[in-house]
């Protein structure tokens, strides 16, 4: 009877997010805009944008998921979604795992296959797309993870777009790191392997710790 | 043979914003019965159904729920249809509540409890208020649950429709379930028990 909930509240919301549109739609073309933008403004020095791609990619990433995640839950609150939610037979901790990973696959896991083909336009080495591929698959289920704490603290809010960022930013800085550092040890002497390690081990905690955050915010609100 | 549900209330108190919206609010409810809350606006109506669902936290009192089921809440064992109608406008009538049915562990979706059949294919967006109402309404017949919160649940009804409601209410009692209906208008059961919730405080 669980796993018949979980499912439907996955459908459900991948089905909204294809109908209603808009998050991953407006993300995308943030990335692309980015990626257009940036040797524009850097200029064109092909040995630069090389240095600098990995960089610049996961900072599109990051923002990108960044911008859809006061919505995650703000539409369920105000229409009264959230209430009857609660009073299911799935945790609550559980619904918001489910809500935070639909937000993935829907926004983030898109977002992160599609960045390292866009990152040609930054004159990446080919060599690196296996490794930008891998960790930002990785790295952005974190991203949706921890967007689904700021999209549970803000969800009463108009407008906490604002807030989100400033909530979720601190979190989002290791993920970056370790998914540059990754990357970028991909083509020099070093290894990423330790990098890759430490990247798994924060989106393992992202998917124990942010489902029970939110919760507990978002129970704090219903009240 | 399962023994009579009882919901019970002691004492309730309830605080919103630092303001007491309640205090000693008494009732008891035996399996069949039907309380109805009259009390002016503000007077804590939908903080009590909302308490009663878990949505709220009591900031004094007790609520007992006798021969229910041991390991579920009283949430968990509540219907609650408030103001805001827990409906996609993008969705389809059939997909919002098919939905809530495998979500509340229903087995059969219900559209004919509030003669939607003919809407089930339209996007929740172009229904009326009173449609949009009937939906939400539904959700009742999605799972079995004994008991029932609902605040003002014949707003924007049709007189069919509140025909209709009042049916499911009855037939819901005489199963042996127990109801608890916020509402201004007369609701018509002679066995309701009425609670006053007073003036707003």
């Amino acid at each position: 009877m669980m796993r018949g909930a979980a499912f439907a509240l996955i459908k459900r919301d991948m089905l909204l997010a294809r109908k209603q549109g808009g998050g991953a739609g407006a993300a995308l073309g943030f990335i692309l805009a980015v990626m257009v933008l940036v040797p524009l403004a850097i200029g064109p020095e092909q040995a630069l944008l090389q240095r600098i791609a990995p960089g610049m990619m996961w900072l599109a990433l990051l923002l990108a998921v960044l911008l859809t995640s006061d919505r995650m839950f703000q539409q369920d609150f105000e229409d009264g979604s959230l209430d009857v939610m609660s009073m299911g037979h799935l945790p609550f901790e559980l619904v918001t795992l489910i809500k935070a990973l639909a937000h993935w696959l829907t926004v983030g896991l898109p977002l992160a296959l599609i960045t390292p083909p866009l990152g040609l336009l930054l004159n990446i080495d080919v060599y690196q797309m296996p490794t930008l591929w891998g960790t930002m698959i990785l790295g952005s289920l974190a991203l949706s993870m921890l967007a689904s704490i700021g999209g549970a603290v803000t969800a009463g809010l108009r407008r906490g777009g604002l807030l989100v960022s400033l909530l979720i930013l601190p979190f989002y800085v290791p993920v970056l790191i370790f998914g540059v550092a990754a990357a970028t040890a991909s083509l020099g002497p070093t290894s990423s392997t330790p990098a890759l390690i430490v990247l798994s081990a924060i989106t393992l905690m992202s998917v124990v710790v942010a489902p029970w955050a939110s919760a507990t915010a978002l129970k704090a609100y219903l009240r | 043979m399962t023994l009579p549900q009882r919901l019970k209330a002691e004492n309730l108190a309830c605080e919103r914003g630092g303001r007491l919206v309640f205090s000693n609010v008494n009732f008891t409810l035996n399996a069949g019965e039907m309380l109805e809350l009259r009390g002016a606006n503000g007077s804590g109506k939908s903080s009590l159904l909302r308490l009663l669902a878990g949505l709220n936290l009591a900031s004094a009192g007790l609520i007992s729920y006798e021969n229910g089921s041991p390991d579920l809440s009283l949430a968990e064992q509540a219907h609650y249809i408030g103001h805001a109608d827990a409906n996609k406008p993008a969705l389809t009538v059939s997909e919002n509540l098919n939905f809530w049915t495998t979500f509340l562990g229903g087995s059969q979706t219900q559209l004919q409890a509030f003669n939607l059949e003919v809407l089930a294919d339209d996007q929740a967006l172009l229904l009326s208020s009173g449609q949009r109402r009937r939906l939400a309404l539904s959700r009742l017949h999605c799972a079995h649950r004994p008991v029932w919160l609902l605040d003002e649940p014949d707003v924007g009804l049709d007189s069919a429709s509140r025909l209709i409601l009042q049916n499911h209410i009855a037939r819901h009692l005489d199963e042996g379930g127990i109801a608890l209906v916020a509402t201004h208008a007369e609701f018509g059961f002679k066995a309701a028990k009425t609670l006053n919730m007073g003036e707003r405080q």
